[in-house]
């Protein structure tokens, strides 16, 4: 049966002591952080670089405003 | 390939891939729920033990799915720029609650879910089991509204200024979140999660009968399992139908597509598969009318009167008026400045064809025409697996409620294979979602080769089969991970 708990604990020892007595769970622990460093720390900073970094707003609207209204490039894209 | 084919490919393996996930953390985490309240009612620890196991496989499932969903988000920036901007805050808010409000909430509960065994009450603990479940379920929601509003783009304002879409009131938030697609996806999606949910709990239990190991939990764990995923059956198929009438309003390109209707008519046939056909079915499914009308490819391409009198214009019509909306808002941007009056002409022409600009940068009327057999064949497919996914269910609940599985192999064996076949019948219903919405991005207004960055297509490709890579790992991964804990099994559990 259940022992009742002395006392509700806080957040912190939760997950502290959550951590510590880890068995089965310790591997997706090593998981997840392999997975969040590939995400934030390779795929973030190589690859998804977004497209508009580093424009001002109105640059930004000059851009999508002058592709939305390039309909000559967008035939050509359809014809494709 | 050119690089909106390169692009689209590489959201739809990141959406297939995080959608390999979802449905069965929503799944497991209403099973997992339903078993500890029943320890809770009933102070049985069978039933804590019960319920712990299922709760180990949930988080794996839930370790290796995390932050899948970021990966999209990173892609609408790269990939699709043009996208992003435009959408505006009609889609950045939704997501922002997503993240902000279900997803920390979903990450606190889980937490005592899993450390606050014997730490906490029975009933915060139990609390927070729901709890976990539900902040996952939200999630679920605000992500559907905003695609939802892809579908059905509802509430919205364009500023032609920023060339954004905007919620310009309270009303348009609502009308946002209470977007009728977005609602009916919603059900149909947490619902199609609970049957996987369950078919994955009853296929698990009946490889331990196959096996003869752990028979009580099995048998239980089977019949919890099975009602969760009949209770997920019967509201996919409620939820189902609200979709295809919603199709036929919003969307009837593809629903006929689905259909392979290339001419409509009142009456329509449903057809089961090409040759075999159930008449005035399509009607009654789309209109709840059995003579309602249900417009084909060809009405859609030359225009129709639909159902309450509205005459929809013809594609090439809708063309003209979207290439109106184009030119305007080039003869505003050019003129705003130096001729306001010029610029008033301008902005009122976009305001009257805003609607139909998405139309202005097609070449030909054909354009809006989805890839018709993988829609119609995905559409067959996911209602064919459902309908046995749902007799699976159903036999699992009659002989595990009545302890009759002795000597029922073939239906143990069956549901086994129904685990993988429930991951095929989602992703079929998403590629019917997402494949018969083509060409747009956002229904009407936004094709894909306008929402595209100016990217290359060697880019993206590289990006993609580094992704295949990433993802194959992480899959293989959970799945031996998995495995290996259905195999070392149950071990606490005592049997009778």
């Amino acid at each position: 049966m259940d022992s009742r708990p002395r006392k509700t604990p806080s957040l912190f020892s939760l997950y502290r002591d959550g951590f510590r007595n880890m068995t089965w769970g310790k591997p997706l622990v090593w998981l997840i952080i392999l997975k969040l460093v590939i995400l934030f720390a390779v795929l973030r900073v190589f690859f998804f670089r977004p497209a508009m970094a580093g424009l001002s707003e109105q640059e930004k609207i000059e851009a999508v405003s002058g592709r939305l209204t390039d309909v000559d490039q967008t035939q050509t894209t359809n014809n494709n | 390939m050119d690089v909106i084919i390169w692009s689209r490919l590489q959201f739809a393996m990141t959406a297939a891939y995080h959608w390999l996930f979802v449905p069965l953390t929503l799944g497991l985490a209403l099973v997992m729920a339903v078993m500890e309240t029943i320890y809770v009612v009933r102070k049985d620890e069978f039933w804590k033990k019960t319920a712990q196991f299922w709760m180990k496989l949930f988080a794996v499932n839930f370790a290796v799915g995390i932050a899948t969903g970021i990966i999209l988000e990173f892609e609408f920036g790269t990939n699709w720029s043009n996208y992003s901007w435009f959408v505006g805050d009609m889609f950045g808010a939704p997501l922002a609650i997503e993240g902000i409000l279900a997803f920390f909430m979903e990450a606190t509960f889980f937490a005592v879910m899993f450390f606050g065994w014997n730490r906490v009450s029975k009933r915060f603990h139990l609390a927070s089991t729901w709890l976990t479940g539900i902040g996952a379920t939200i999630s679920a929601y605000w992500i559907l509204v905003a695609n939802g509003w892809m579908q059905n783009p509802v509430g919205t304002t364009f500023n032609i200024d920023t060339v954004r879409s905007e919620m310009a009131s309270a009303s348009a938030f609502w009308e946002v979140i209470t977007n009728p697609v977005a609602v009916s996806k919603f059900f149909h999606a947490v619902s199609s999660g609970w049957v996987t949910g369950g078919i994955f709990v009853v296929g698990v239990s009946a490889w331990y009968l196959l096996r003869g190991r752990n028979r009580k939990f099995a048998v239980k764990s089977m019949l919890i399992g099975g009602i969760v995923g009949l209770a997920g059956s019967a509201a996919v198929m409620l939820s189902g139908d609200s979709s295809g009438v919603h199709a036929a309003e919003f969307q009837p390109m593809k629903l006929a597509a689905a259909e392979g209707l290339q001419d409509g008519g009142r009456g329509a046939a449903f057809t089961i598969v090409p040759g075999i056909k159930v008449p005035k079915m399509l009607s009654i499914l789309a209109t709840h009318d059995m003579d309602g009308y249900v417009p084909g490819i060809n009405d859609i391409l030359a225009g129709y009167t639909d159902n309450d009198g509205n005459v929809i214009p013809s594609v090439a019509e809708k063309m003209t008026r979207g290439r109106a909306a184009l030119d305007a808002l080039a003869e505003y941007r050019a003129a705003r400045e130096s001729d306001p009056e010029v610029a008033a002409a301008a902005r009122a022409v976009v305001e009257a064809n805003m609607q139909y600009m998405g139309y202005g940068h097609l070449s030909k009327p054909e354009d809006v025409v989805p890839p018709v057999g993988v829609v119609f064949w995905a559409f067959r497919f996911m209602i064919g697996l459902g309908m046995l996914i749902a007799l699976v269910l159903l036999l699992a609940v009659l002989f595990s409620w009545k302890d009759k599985l002795e000597g029922k192999k073939w239906l143990l064996w069956i549901a086994v294979i129904c685990i993988p076949l429930a991951y095929l019948c989602g992703q079929c219903g998403w590629i019917v979602a997402e494949v018969g919405r083509q060409p747009w991005t956002i229904q009407g207004l936004l094709p894909v080769n306008v929402a595209i960055s100016s990217l290359s297509a060697d880019a993206v490709r590289t990006t993609f089969f580094v992704f295949l890579a990433v993802f194959a790992l992480f899959l293989a991964i959970e799945i031996r991970i998995m495995i290996g804990a259905i195999r070392k099994g149950p071990e606490e559990v005592k049997e009778d």
